[in-house]
């Protein structure tokens, strides 16, 4: 099972004053299973990509291959694509809308036509996938705190029972409990229900903590597709398009040209320290 | 999928129209649509037509833009005509079933599509030379006598620059809802009238919740940069009428006193009838 | 230098009341809270969400008042309603959502209303306007529709928008949350530009820990209390405690700190990428 993007381009107001080529000749291959972040800085394209996986936005030219089959196909069926590629907006929890947890949560299930009953077990199950305690699932959505209403966003997605999750910015505006307990979350969703990630992020630090392979997008292109270590390789690069590597990359390389002779690709704070251990020690 | 609607929209430019005080724009803009309604016989209208022309090209907003507006309302246009055409009593002409085409139809039909098409491009060439907050200034500053009788016109004014401040933001954000409750499989466009205004619960009580949410944030902001009503404000851009002003109102007179002239020329001197043939 | 914030005891409770108007549950956000700030200090706040730190703010500007205790602000008592105007003018506020706090659909008209507000003769308006947007770098969008902007532009313009008023303090309820790297960025240094430039006093509110290093003094909140305060360096040097507290530390100081757990002999709360270079150049 895979997605495949080929020569993909999107442009907006195609053929006005305000014409502007969003994405331009993405090609990429998602494979099954993958832990997959996109990093790239506000109007980089990287929210356009996403939208175009699930079937949101039609592309300008190019195709998308899902498990094979052409999504631009007529008579092809986005609405179970979107079930099978669950996107999880940015603030998903301003798109709750029910008067308790548990109706919210069903809402996805129930218009893939689902029962009650069955819908209500998705939600029972997607809820627990999240860790949202389960004397609330009969609450109101509006009363919970910022963190537990994300939950439950997720999981309105999660209920659909996904293939792929794509999360974009799950952990914006969080503190840094809030986020680090979603991004766990996350993390044990791919390996315990073996579903594709593709986090979408800001920060550096994290998708270099838990991702197996980094897109980078600027203007539009992808300018990297790599290991996050190759990728931050390439701090100059990055800093030079508005993006940074994690500080430790900064340390290890600061270290390494005042002449220790540390190896500089550590991205994260336990690789750097046994790093340097190694040579200090 | 929201932002297509270009009608009446602010369109930057440097002409004499977009500097006018928007008071005058605004008084203008009634007159000019009493004059439409009023006038009578092909000089009246001859008049009308070269007076909105005149406008226009002086306002440098190029003459196919305010065009384009007229799409987004050729089906009322349509409607209006056909209404004109068939329901019109007088001297049959053709008839189907019901339906007669009579020739004071046609006119009719004509003479209101004619005033129509004036009508809006009259109006829309007003805001699209006017900004939302020179207009709803020159509200608040030209209907300030209905203060005395207890209208809260500085209120409305900045209920209305606010409004408009977040139309955008609203559209966008309604565009995203619908996206992400797509992602969840809504399908907002199939299935009978029913279905679908049910289909739209998801979209508009996230809508809603964002709407209070934002207008008490902004509440509060406002308050913490000691607004305080409309008492003790002054004003970074007061109205202030200059010799260019004082030239439009006393052309708009000339040009609404000129459509009462023609038009009772026509009528009453020449004997025309009540229509432009 | 003189005494601009005194907060004594400060107290405040939301109390949720259910449909009949019965009292269903109340919430303590602040807990005896003092806090004394000196005219031109840069404070930082952190904490996690819901520790108080918003609410707090809210009484600096005197958006609410202490249920107990007290808060002075520039000599102001905030209990008293003769003083609010004169206390939100010289404390100014500026918020977490880029999008709603501003109110014009103009740049250079937002800026303006502050002072619009508060009376000030069109002319100076028009000069006050100016040099705020100056000293954000936002003079040149001045013309632009907010809608328009990127994050931390709006936020550089709500700045300028405070500044507009001639404050003496500015407060700032996690103004970078919402925004990227980049706006982040962009709003911190106009913020540390306008303390040290304009002697401007900074309250920052946030839970970015790399963001309060350069502050004078922190303090750290929790469950409506003052929990820990200090210098960054101090701050910065109990590790342990801050995770204790879910507050993440910057991966530098963390760095540095693990380092030293396994034995290398490197000083407390090293806040820098260079000081932590120097120090390991020394160890080798």
């Amino acid at each position: 099972m895979s997605i495949i993007v080929n020569e993909l381009n999107y442009i907006y107001n195609p053929g006005t004053a305000m014409e502007v080529q969003a994405l331009r000749d993405i090609n990429l291959e998602i494979k099954d299973g993958e832990f997959i972040g996109i990093i790239g800085h506000t109007g980089s394209g990287k929210s356009t990509l996403i939208q175009h996986l699930n079937g949101l936005i039609r592309a300008t030219s190019g195709g998308i291959f899902y498990n094979g089959a052409d999504i631009y196909d007529e008579g092809y069926d986005l609405r179970t694509l979107r079930t099978k590629v669950g996107l999880v907006f940015q603030y998903p929890e301003h798109q709750l809308f029910e008067t308790t947890v548990m109706a919210d949560v069903s809402y996805g299930p129930k218009n893939q036509g689902l029962d009650e009953k069955e819908a209500t077990l998705r939600a029972v199950g997607s809820l627990n996938a999240v860790h949202f305690p389960e004397k609330h699932f009969y609450d109101s959505p509006f009363e919970l705190s910022g963190g537990q209403k994300r939950r439950v966003a997720i999981a309105g997605v999660l209920a659909m029972k996904p293939e792929v999750l794509i999360l974009d910015e799950p952990t914006a505006g969080l503190d840094p409990q809030g986020r680090d307990e979603i991004l766990e979350m996350v993390s044990n969703l791919r390996s315990t229900q073996h579903i594709t990630v593709i986090l979408v992020s800001h920060s550096m630090e994290d998708v270099a903590r838990y991702v197996d392979r980094l897109i980078v997008m600027n203007g539009g292109g992808v300018m990297y597709d790599d290991t996050p270590q190759a990728v931050f390789a390439h701090y100059k690069e990055l800093e030079e398009v508005g993006l940074m590597a994690p500080q430790v990359t900064y340390v290890m390389h600061a270290l390494a040209e005042a002449g220790i002779p540390v190896r500089t690709g550590a991205t994260t704070v336990a690789e750097a320290k046994d790093e340097i251990l190694s040579v200090l020690c | 999928m929201l932002k297509d609607v270009t009608l009446g929209q602010y369109y930057p430019a440097d002409s004499v129209i977009h500097r006018l005080d928007p008071r005058v724009k605004l008084a203008g803009t009634l007159l000019y649509l009493i004059s439409l309604f009023l006038f009578q016989g092909p000089l009246a209208l001859a008049t009308a037509t070269v007076f909105l022309i005149l406008l226009i090209t002086l306002s440098k907003v190029p003459f196919s833009y305010i065009v384009k507006g007229l799409r987004t309302i050729i089906i009322i246009l349509i409607v209006t005509a056909a209404m004109n055409l068939f329901f019109t009593t007088g001297t049959v002409i053709v008839q189907f079933g019901i339906f007669k085409l009579t020739y004071e139809g046609i006119q009719m039909a004509i003479l209101m599509m004619i005033r129509l098409v004036y009508l809006i491009l009259g109006t829309s060439l007003m805001t699209l030379t006017t900004t939302p907050n020179q207009l709803t200034d020159g509200l608040e500053k030209g209907l300030r006598w209905m203060k005395k009788i207890g209208v809260p016109v500085h209120e409305i004014a900045m209920m209305m620059s606010i409004a408009l401040r977040f139309i955008p933001i609203l559209t966008e954000e309604t565009d995203k809802i619908m996206k992400a409750q797509m992602a969840r499989g809504a399908d907002f466009q199939s299935g009978g009238l029913i279905k679908r205004a049910k289909a739209m619960i998801p979209l508009l009580v996230p809508l809603f919740v964002s709407a209070f949410r934002r207008a008490n944030d902004l509440a509060m902001a406002m308050e913490a940069r000691c607004y305080h009503g409309g008492d003790g404000r002054t004003k970074m851009k007061p109205l202030r009428y200059t010799a260019a002003d004082r030239n439009a109102y006393l052309l708009l007179f000339s040009y609404f006193v000129a459509m009462i002239a023609l038009s009772l020329l026509w009528t009453k001197v020449l004997g025309g009838g009540k229509l432009f043939f | 230098m003189d005494q601009f914030i005194k907060a004594r005891n400060v107290t405040f409770e939301y109390i949720r009341r259910d449909d009949d108007g019965n009292v269903e549950g109340i919430e303590t956000a602040l807990d005896k809270v003092d806090l004394d700030v000196k005219a031109g200090d840069f404070i930082a706040i952190l904490g996690a969400n819901g520790s108080g730190k918003s609410t707090l703010a809210k009484h600096i500007n005197a958006l609410l008042t202490p249920e107990s205790g007290y808060l002075i602000v520039d000599g102001k008592d905030t209990h008293n309603k003769d003083h609010t105007l004169a206390i939100r003018q010289t404390a100014g506020m500026v918020f977490q959502n880029p999008d709603n706090q501003i109110i014009a659909s103009i740049v250079e008209e937002d800026v303006g209303f502050g002072p619009e507000n508060i009376g000030v003769p069109t002319d100076e308006i028009w000069t006050r306007v100016e040099k705020s947007l100056r000293s954000v770098g936002m003079y040149h969008y001045r013309h632009h529709s907010p809608n328009r902007l990127s994050g931390g532009q709006k936020q550089r313009v709500a700045i300028a928008g405070v500044m507009a008023m001639k404050p003496k303090c500015i407060i700032l309820d996690e103004p970078t949350a919402m925004l990227d790297p980049i706006g982040r960025q962009e709003v911190l240094s106009a913020v540390r530009e306008l303390n040290k430039k304009n002697g401007i006093t900074v309250i920052l509110i946030t839970h970015y820990m790399e963001e309060t290093i350069h502050a004078n003094r922190i303090f750290v909140m929790e469950s409506g209390k003052v929990i820990m305060q200090g210098k960054p360096r101090e701050i910065f040097s109990r590790v342990e405690e801050l995770k204790d507290h879910h507050l993440a530390v910057p991966q530098v100081t963390e760095l540095a700190w693990e380092l030293k757990q396994s034995g290398l002999s490197l000083p407390d709360g090293i806040l820098t990428k260079e000081e932590l270079i120097s120090e390991l150049c020394r160890l080798s």
